[in-house]
C-alpha cells in the first residue's frame, strides 16, 4: 500500500478531496514569459513552518489580498494562549511537504482525533493495540510530551494527553514499531 | 430671453451642493457657472494625486477648506507596489501651506508624509481642524508632537493603519492643557506605548470626544478609567482585551461600559480573553458597528455576542465565526448592511475552522439589507453564488477571495463563471467587484454585458486571453478603477480600448502579458495618459518591443509625466521610451 503521496501533492483542490483538477485552464494566447511570480517551483518558506520540504507551498506575493497591517497583526500572534482560546499543536507527517496545526480542545477522545488526522493526511493511522500492535497500518501517531519525550498516542487517559501534548508526529509504521519494545 | 441669477444667489444655491460629483457637473454648465463654482468650492477630492498638480488645484479653487488626496495604487496594500514608488505629500502640503491659510482639513491615503510636512501643517493654518492619515508612512511621533503642540483647534486626528515610526510615547503630552476641542482620536496603529497619564488627562478635558481608538499597548485595566472620563463616546477601539484573571478589572470595566449610553461602535479587541467579553454586553443592543477582526474568539463566545446585537449594521470578523456564527448572524441581525470576513490563517485552511460558502449564503438569505460583502474562504460553488445573487440583488459591493488561486467550483469542478455571472446579472447596482477562483474569459463576457454600474474591478489569476480584458474595457461603461494581476491579458485588448483608458482614473496590470512595444503605442496615441512601467529586476530592454512588462500603471492626468519616480519606473513618453 502506498503512502498516499497523492494527498500531499500540490494541487488546487482542498486537502482531502480526491479529484485534483487541472492546474491551468487552456490558454489560447501566447504563453506568458519571464516575470510571473509564485510558480510552484519557486523558493522555500511556506509560512515558515515546513522544515524539510523540498517542494514547499509557494507563497505568492501579495496573495491572499490581506493588508500588510492585518498580516503583521496576524503573524504577531505566534503563541496561542492555552487558556480560553484553544490548544493548538503542530502536526507533522513524515514525507509531507508542510505541517498542519490542530486545536486539541476540539476533540473529546482519541477516536475523534485520529479520525481528524486521517482526514487531514489521508492515511490510515490505527490505534495501537497491545495484542495486534499497529493493526497492520503503515503509520503511527506519536507525540512529544512536556518533558520532551516522544510517546505513542493512546497510552494515557485523554485529558492527561491533552494537557501534556506539545506536538504530534505521524511516523511511518516501520519506525513506530521500534516503540513497542 | 434668459435671465441669469445674480452671482451671490448662485453662490448661495451652490453652497448646498456638497458632493464632488455634483459640483463637477455644476461647473461644466456654462462659463459663468464654472467661475462662480470654482471660487466657492470648499472641498476637493483628488483620487490620484498625480492626475493634477497642486498648482493647478490652487489656481482653480482659491477658497478651499478641505483637501483629500490618494497616492499609491490600491495594490500597494498587498506589497505589489515597490518601495520608493512615490505618493509624496510634501509638495502638496508645501504649496497649500502658502496658498490656503484657512485650510481646515487634510485627508491623505496611501501617501508618504514627512515630519517636516506635519510640522508645516501645524504652523501654517490658523484654524486647522482635521488630519486623517490612512495607510500612510514616512513620519514619526515627532511630527505628531508638532501637531499636538500647535493645532489649537484640532478636532480630529486619525492615523488609520499608518506606519508610524515611534520615537517616544510622549507626543500626547504636547497637547497643551488649554486644548479641549478634540472630537476624534485614532491611534490604533501605534506600536509602542503612549503615556497613559497624558492620554487620561487629554480624554478628561475633551468633552466633545466622540471617537477614541486606542492602540494594543493600552492595557484593559486602564480602559475603564478612560470610559469613566468619556461616557459620551460613540465609537471606541479597545487596546489589548485581556488582563489575566482579575475580577476587579472585570467589574470596573463592566460598570464603565454600563455608563456609556451613546456607544454605537466597537473595535480593537486585540488578544481577546473571552472571559472579559460579557463586560460589554450592556452596550450590545445599541451597537451598529462591531469590528472583531483582530479577535480570535470562536463559538460559543462569538455567537453569543452577535445574538445580543440586533441593531448591527456593520460587522467585521475573522473566519473563526464559522458557518454556525454566520447562521446566528443571519437570524439576529436583520439590519446588517456590511459584512467582512477575514482569514485567520493566510495560506493553508485551518482544519478547525468550518467557514464555507454556506455561511455567506445564510447571511444573504437572512439579512435583507445586506449591501456590501468582503469574504475570504477556501471553497465556493456556482450554485451558492447564484443563490446569493438571487437573494440579494441589492448588493453594491461584492468582494470574494477564495484563498487558493484558480480554485474551481468544489462541487462540479467547473469554473466559477456562471456564479459570478449571476452576481453581475442580478445585482444591477453593483459598483465594486473582486473576483477569485477558476475563471475563464466567459466571466468577463458576463461582466461586460451586465455590470453597467461597475466603478471598480479587481481581477487576479483569471481569464484565458485578451478577449477577457476586452469584454471589460468595452462593456463596463463607467468603470473607473481596474486592477489586474497574473492574468493572460496583453497588448491586443489594451490597444483596442485606448480611448476607454482616458475615462478611467487608473489601470494597474502586473504579471500580465503586456509588452513594452504596446506601452509605447499607447503612450503615443493617448498623450493625456501617463503610462508607467516598472522594471525592478532591471531585465527590461526598452529597445526590445516584445519584452514583457512586470508592472504597468496607466492613469489620466493634466499634470504631465511625474518627476518623482524611482530609477526602476519609466514613463513612456510620446516619442520614445525614456528613462526620466
Amino acid at each position: 500500500m502506498d503512502l498516499n503521496y497523492k494527498a500531499t501533492e500540490l494541487s488546487l483542490a482542498l486537502p482531502g478531496t480526491d479529484d485534483s483538477p487541472e492546474l491551468n485552464t487552456t490558454t489560447t494566447s501566447t504563453p506568458i514569459k519571464t516575470n510571473k511570480r509564485g510558480s510552484p517551483e519557486m523558493g522555500p518558506s511556506a509560512a515558515g513552518e515546513s522544515k524539510s520540504a523540498p517542494r514547499a507551498k509557494a507563497q505568492v506575493v501579495g496573495w491572499p489580498p490581506v493588508r500588510s497591517y492585518r498580516r503583521n497583526a496576524l503573524q504577531g500572534k505566534k503563541v496561542e494562549p492555552e487558556m480560553g482560546s484553544g490548544m493548538f499543536v503542530k502536526v507533522s507527517m513524515d514525507g509531507a511537504p508542510y505541517l498542519r496545526k490542530i486545536d486539541l480542545k476540539v476533540y473529546k477522545s482519541y477516536g475523534e482525533l485520529m479520525k481528524s488526522l486521517e482526514g487531514m493526511f489521508a492515511c490510515i493511522i490505527g490505534l495501537y493495540n497491545e495484542k495486534e500492535g499497529y493493526n497492520g497500518s503503515k503509520h503511527a501517531a506519536t507525540y512529544e510530551d512536556k518533558d520532551g519525550d516522544w510517546m505513542l498516542v493512546g497510552d494515557v487517559p485523554w485529558e492527561m494527553f491533552v494537557t501534556s501534548c506539545k506536538r504530534l508526529r505521524i511516523m511511518k509504521g516501520c519506525e513506530a514499531r521500534g516503540l513497542e519494545l | 430671453m434668459v435671465y441669469s441669477l445674480p452671482e451671490e444667489v448662485l453662490e448661495h444655491v451652490f453652497s448646498f451642493i456638497t458632493s464632488d460629483k455634483d459640483r463637477n457637473v455644476v461647473s461644466v454648465v456654462c462659463k459663468s457657472w464654472y467661475e462662480i463654482e470654482r471660487k466657492c468650492r470648499r472641498k476637493v477630492f483628488i483620487g490620484n494625486c498625480y492626475s493634477v498638480s497642486p498648482g493647478i488645484m490652487i489656481r482653480r479653487f482659491p477658497e478651499v477648506r478641505s483637501v483629500e488626496l490618494k497616492g499609491k495604487p490600491h495594490f500597494a496594500d498587498f506589497n505589489l507596489v515597490p518601495e520608493g514608488w512615490g505618493g509624496y505629500a510634501c509638495s502638496w502640503i508645501d504649496k497649500m501651506s502658502r496658498a490656503y491659510p484657512w485650510l481646515e482639513e487634510i485627508r491623505l491615503k496611501w501617501m508618504v508624509v514627512t515630519d517636516e510636512s506635519l510640522e508645516l501643517i501645524s504652523t501654517s493654518f490658523k484654524n486647522y481642524k482635521v488630519l486623517v492619515l490612512a495607510s500612510c508612512e514616512g513620519f514619526s511621533t515627532d511630527g505628531l508632537s508638532a501637531i499636538a503642540a500647535n493645532c489649537r483647534n484640532l478636532r480630529e486626528l486619525d492615523l488609520q493603519e499608518s506606519e508610524v515610526m515611534d520615537s517616544s510615547g510622549h507626543w500626547l503630552s504636547h497637547f497643551p492643557d488649554t486644548f479641549t476641542s478634540l472630537e476624534s482620536l485614532n491611534i490604533s496603529c501605534l506600536g509602542s506605548e503612549v503615556s497613559f497619564s497624558a492620554l487620561e488627562r487629554l480624554v478628561a478635558r475633551s468633552p466633545n470626544l466622540k471617537t477614541l481608538r486606542l492602540n494594543r499597548a493600552v492595557p484593559l485595566g486602564k480602559l475603564s478609567t478612560l470610559l469613566q472620563q468619556a461616557p459620551q463616546l460613540v465609537e471606541l477601539g479597545t487596546g489589548a482585551y485581556l488582563s489575566g484573571v482579575r475580577s476587579d478589572v472585570y467589574s470596573a470595566l463592566s460598570k464603565a461600559f454600563l455608563g456609556c449610553k451613546e456607544l454605537k461602535g466597537l473595535s480593537g479587541f486585540w488578544d481577546v480573553d473571552p472571559s472579559y467579553l460579557p463586560a460589554f454586553y450592556s452596550v450590545c443592543s445599541r451597537l451598529t458597528t462591531l469590528n472583531l477582526s483582530y479577535a480570535t474568539i470562536r463559538s460559543p463566545d462569538i455567537t453569543k455576542v452577535i445574538s445580543l446585537c440586533p441593531n448591527l449594521q456593520r460587522l467585521l470578523v475573522l473566519d473563526h465565526i464559522e458557518d454556525s456564527g454566520l447562521n446566528a448572524l443571519a437570524l439576529s441581525c436583520k439590519n446588517l448592511q456590511e459584512l467582512r470576513v477575514f482569514p485567520s490563517y493566510l495560506y493553508v485552511a485551518d482544519a478547525n475552522v468550518t467557514l464555507t460558502e454556506q455561511g455567506l449564503v445564510s447571511v444573504s438569505q437572512g439579512c435583507s439589507k445586506l449591501q456590501s460583502v468582503l469574504y475570504f474562504c477556501h471553497q465556493m460553488s456556482n450554485s451558492a453564488l447564484i443563490t446569493i445573487a438571487k437573494n440579494r440583488p441589492n448588493l453594491t459591493c461584492f468582494r470574494l477571495c477564495i484563498i487558493e488561486p484558480r480554485t474551481p467550483d468544489y462541487l462540479t469542478h467547473e469554473p466559477l463563471d456562471i456564479g459570478f455571472g449571476a452576481i453581475v446579472k442580478h445585482c444591477k447596482n453593483l459598483n465594486r467587484l473582486s473576483l477569485s477562483g477558476l475563471l475563464t474569459d466567459r466571466v468577463f463576457e458576463y461582466i461586460g454585458t451586465h455590470a453597467k454600474k461597475l466603478d471598480m474591478l479587481s481581477i487576479a489569476f483569471a481569464g484565458d486571453s485578451d478577449l477577457g480584458l476586452h469584454h471589460v474595457l468595452s462593456g463596463c461603461e463607467i468603470l473607473k478603477k481596474l486592477e489586474i494581476r497574473d492574468c493572460p491579458f496583453g497588448d491586443t485588448a489594451l490597444l483596442a480600448n485606448v480611448a476607454k483608458l482616458a475615462t478611467m482614473r487608473s489601470l494597474w496590470m502586473s504579471s500580465c502579458a503586456v509588452s513594452i512595444g504596446a506601452c509605447k503605442i499607447l503612450s503615443r496615441k493617448m498623450p493625456m495618459l501617463n503610462v508607467e512601467v516598472t522594471d525592478e529586476n532591471g531585465t527590461l530592454d526598452p529597445k526590445l518591443d516584445s519584452c514583457l512588462v512586470e508592472k504597468l500603471y496607466v492613469y489620466r492626468t493634466v499634470a504631465g509625466p511625474r518627476s518623482d519616480m524611482p530609477g526602476y519606473i519609466w514613463t513612456m513618453d510620446r516619442d520614445s521610451a525614456n528613462k526620466i
